[in-house]
């Protein structure tokens, strides 16, 4: 043997301080990404929650006493031939998700206090601040519900993917129903005892108008198929109702009553539901379009859309009301729920089922 | 600075405090009357209606704080490269990470799932908020931990083992520790599960240990990333910790649910002793280059963390309200960690396996021998041969040491229950359960299986409760096969379709690394099927060989 040629004992762990088998091999290589590269997202996510199917050797090693695995294909009516397909179209992991979820959180804050300190709150139309106070503050607890209806559903998809992107929106909506419930506690401040912050929790608990929404949220939290939360949620509830009452009556009669804070702290939900909707129409197309179970998920789908969008559009009507209530009418109720069918149209439309007639009619 | 402070003082303006934001949060939530919630996740306890002291927290201030912490963590990662950690960083250490990082975000989302379970359950809105928080808090627990390890692959001097982190972790033979502790989390009795063994115990008591003690050791080694993202991790543990205990306390006073607590606690510390105290104690005094004798050893550390601060000050209040705390079961995991060697022991069954896990593990050496002795007396008696037959049975060619007839080493039985094996060989218990022979490394893991995973406890019905399942002896997935086969079907393999992943020693040079060939021709067997198979005088006589343990040949 040779000893010039001998080196010396490795000094460096760096990535690159020696060729060997492997030492080029920098990649998750465990699946399949969905474009041509791996996202970073992708690499977060991807079988962290295994499958027995894939990697679990030993399969689920603790089931319920009912013998039900930690995670089960069953815990949803619609079926999968590769429930792993589905990537979320936001790539949310934690980063993204503090980053986005703090820059909402500023800038409403900056609204806020900013509007505050210019006195904004004084010059709201008085009528205006109870429509605020009755029905701002009544549809935060709608939001509510929908945050803690997909809490509850992040606990049952079958892969990661599927889990972070409802644990995602779940974040979302707390965030949003706690916004609402502290701009309201803040104009409180500015405006004086004539603001009843606890009024909406009331109208949500008695008032007619508001009774369709709670049924409609209460079906959705009652629900015990998680597919069928998410999906009443977002293909469902949020273009039926959340977006009518969000934009076809917040953002499009604040300005004329005096009021530019409130379209901004609204105009987060609605950015917010741009990307939880991107999500949830990339999941239910793909189980639209799957290779064996096409017509069984369509009719699933078309099931739920027909149960939770009847108690949509009810909870829709009983609004009405609300339109008639501001001093400056800008905008009709009518007009406001074509905008809404229409929506849910598209919507379904996309995701490749039809929605009954009477829901866009 | 004085300027920004006047500043801030002419536009301060009158906001909510905290408490009043926490209360008006609170009201957000409301007894449903047209649907009810549905009662999926089944619990035996009872649950009162008011929490007890639940903390203040609302989203608006705690998303800004946790993207601040975020940055902190990112900025150091960057830091990091720059002053070239890795040239400095100690690969025996790295190495381990390999495996700990494979485990750790499954168990950290499975907390973000289980709060589902407890946020349905929990007495008030207060404390369900904090259950949100902490949901979202365990997503970033995993996220940001996935993200350090692909940080290690594209910076470490040999990626394999990070590259194949998701497959490896659902197939090895010690990741199976790991997922026995996460689906602890989302199994069975929601609050068996999501309340006293995930936080009352693995939170409260075990992350000092995992997400403390273990940043210390990584930055003896070079390691000052490991550090920086746990102990970001573990700041949001002290909230985590507070809904735990507000949940506990909504059920404490009720008679009623003290036989469950009491068992419940019982599993809960004991499984936590088992697993984390096998993996981490193995990182910490194992994984280390560092031979100070002025630092804690894992006992010492554990005696502060689990004795000191847990088991005195958080246990022991308990029985004030009549919960029958299990002393015995802490002073016998202590007896087990300092006169037994359980440490010592998973660390020698992990060296052991090498060729069926997916990192490098070295031989220890004179340095570390040292060491030993002092914090551990009659170490070097027990291990300082074996470690030398590790080191010559590291060069390939030579018969590897999990098959090797030299050094004297016995493969030991799995415990059913907590999976790490009977090491303790003097303790192995051999029981029935439903007709069937099973063995455990304790009399509390045996406990754990039979009695406390049940469907009635002391003649008390628990549905709820949750039941063992799968195949639980990883042993018996390859019994039968060939050791190449079965390293091949772990995917434990290189690109090149030849070399293993794990080797046994940290030479990164071709000639040096194993190959599929250096292994073939040994079959792996399931000790428990072996076992089963003896007639019940035969069985016995086999355990009591077992129970007395084996002795390494002494190396020459
Ligand atoms: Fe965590
Ligand atoms: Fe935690
Ligand atoms: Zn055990």
């Amino acid at each position: 043997m040779n000893a010039q040629v001998q080196t010396a004992p490795q000094k460096s762990g760096a990535a690159g301080a020696a060729t060997f088998a492997g030492s080029e091999s920098r990649k998750y290589n465990y699946y399949e990404p969905k474009g041509r590269k791996a996202t970073h997202y992708e690499d977060m996510t991807v079988d962290v929650q295994p499958d027995p199917e894939r990697y679990l050797l030993q399969d689920w090693i603790i089931s319920f006493g009912d013998g039900r695995p930690a995670y089960s294909k069953d815990s949803t009516a619609a079926k999968s031939s590769n429930w792993h397909k589905f990537r979320a179209i936001d790539q949310e992991w934690e980063r993204t998700h503090y980053q986005r979820q703090s820059t909402i959180c500023g800038m409403i804050q900056n609204v806020i206090d900013n509007g505050r300190k210019s006195g904004a709150a004084s010059r709201f139309d008085k009528t205006w601040i109870k429509v605020l106070q009755d029905h701002l503050g009544a549809y935060k607890h709608a939001e509510f519900g929908l945050g803690t209806a997909t809490m509850q559903a992040q606990r049952y998809g079958y892969t990661q993917m599927i889990n972070n992107a409802v644990l995602t929106n779940s974040s979302y909506k707390l965030r949003f129903a706690q916004d609402l419930t502290l701009y309201l506690a803040e104009l409180g401040i500015d405006i004086g005892p004539t603001l009843d912050t606890a009024a909406g929790k009331k109208h949500w608990l008695e008032d007619p108008v508001w009774q369709g929404t709670r049924k409609s949220i209460e079906s959705i939290m009652g629900a015990t198929d998680y597919l069928e939360q998410y999906f009443a949620i977002n293909l469902v509830f949020e273009p039926l109702v959340g977006e009518l009452f969000r934009s076809g009556f917040i953002m499009q009669l604040a300005a004329a009553q005096g009021d530019f804070i409130t379209p901004a702290v609204v105009s987060a939900a609605e950015a917010d539901y741009e990307r939880n909707l991107a999500n949830a129409v990339e999941l239910f197309h793909i189980l639209a379009h799957e290779p064996e179970f096409a017509a069984h998920n369509q009719g699933v789908f078309n099931g739920w859309l027909a149960e939770h969008g009847a108690l949509a559009l009810e909870a829709a009507k009983n609004l009405q009301p609300i339109w008639s209530q501001p001093r400056v009418k800008v905008s009709s109720f009518a007009d406001a729920l074509a905008a809404a069918k229409n929506r849910i149209k598209n919507i379904v439309t996309e995701v490749g089922i039809r929605a009954p007639a009477s829901l866009t009619a | 600075m004085t300027a920004s402070l006047t500043l801030n003082k002419i536009t301060a303006q009158k906001g909510i405090g905290i408490t009043e934001a926490a209360n008006r949060v609170a009201d957000l939530g409301w007894t449903p009357s047209y649907v009810q919630e549905a009662m999926t996740f089944p619990t035996d306890y009872k649950i009162s209606k008011v929490a007890r002291d639940p903390m203040k927290q609302v989203l608006r201030s705690y998303f800004p704080m946790q993207e601040e912490k975020d940055n902190r963590v990112y900025g150091a990662l960057d830091a990091a490269l720059r002053g070239d950690m890795f040239r400095n960083v100690e690969p025996r250490w790295v190495e381990w990470m390999k495996l700990f990082l494979a485990i750790i975000p499954f168990p950290e989302i499975s907390a973000a799932r289980s709060m589902a379970m407890v946020g349905r359950l929990a007495p008030g809105e207060e404390l369900r908020t904090g259950f949100t928080m902490q949901m979202v808090d365990e997503f970033r627990h995993s996220t940001i931990q996935m993200n350090l390890k692909k940080w290690y692959m594209e910076n470490y001097i040999d990626p394999a083992g990070f590259d194949i982190t998701e497959a490896a972790f659902g197939k090895c033979y010690a990741t199976t520790i790991g997922r026995q502790f996460a689906e602890g989390f989302i199994t069975g009795d929601a609050i068996t599960s999501a309340n006293v063994y995930l936080t009352v115990v693995a939170e409260t008591a075990f992350t000092n240990t995992l997400f403390v003690a273990m940043p210390s050791e990584a930055a003896r080694n070079g390691d000052y990333a490991l550090p920086t993202v746990f102990l970001s991790v573990q700041s949001d543990e002290s909230r985590h910790i507070g809904n735990g205990h507000s949940m506990l306390m909504s059920m404490i006073n009720n008679p009623d649910n003290h036989l469950l607590l009491e068992r419940d606690l019982k599993y809960a510390f004991w499984q936590n002793h088992a697993i984390v105290d096998a993996a981490i104690g193995t990182f910490i005094e194992y994984g280390t280059t560092n031979r100070d004798k002025n630092k804690e050893s894992y006992a010492e550390l554990w005696h502060r963390w689990i004795y000191e601060d847990y088991y005195r000050t958080y246990m022991l209040p308990l029985e004030k309200y009549g919960i029958k705390i299990h002393h015995d079961d802490v002073s016998e995991a202590w007896d087990r960690i300092v006169k037994k060697n359980y440490v010592h022991k998973v660390a020698q069954f992990f060296s052991v396996g090498w060729p069926v896990n997916f990192w490098r593990i070295e031989a220890q050496t004179e340095k570390d021998f040292e060491w030993f002795e002092h914090k551990y007396p009659g170490w070097y008696a027990e291990f300082g041969d074996y470690w030398k037959w590790y080191g010559r049975k590291s060069k390939p060619g030579e018969t590897n040491i999990l098959f090797d007839q030299e050094n004297g080493y016995v493969y030991p039985h799995r415990c059913w229950s907590c999976m790490v094996p009977c090491l303790i060989r003097e303790d192995i218990v051999c029981d029935e359960v439903d007709g069937k022979v099973y063995t455990y490394c304790s009399k509390q893991c045996a406990w754990t299986h039979k009695l406390a995973f049940a469907a009635e406890y002391e003649g008390r019905p628990t549905p709820a409760m949750g039941r063992f399942s799968g195949r639980r002896e990883w042993e018996d997935c390859y019994h039968g096969w060939d050791l190449a086969d079965a390293i091949k079907d772990l995917g434990f393999v290189r690109p090149d379709g030849k070399t293993l992943v794990p080797q046994p020693h940290l030479r990164f040079d071709d000639k040096e690394m194993w190959t599929l060939d250096h292994v073939r021709g040994h079959t792996l067997q399931s000790p428990l099927r072996l076992l089963r198979e003896l007639s019940p005088a035969d069985r016995e006589k086999s355990l009591a060989e077992y129970r007395k343990g084996f002795k390494i040949r002494p190396f020459n």
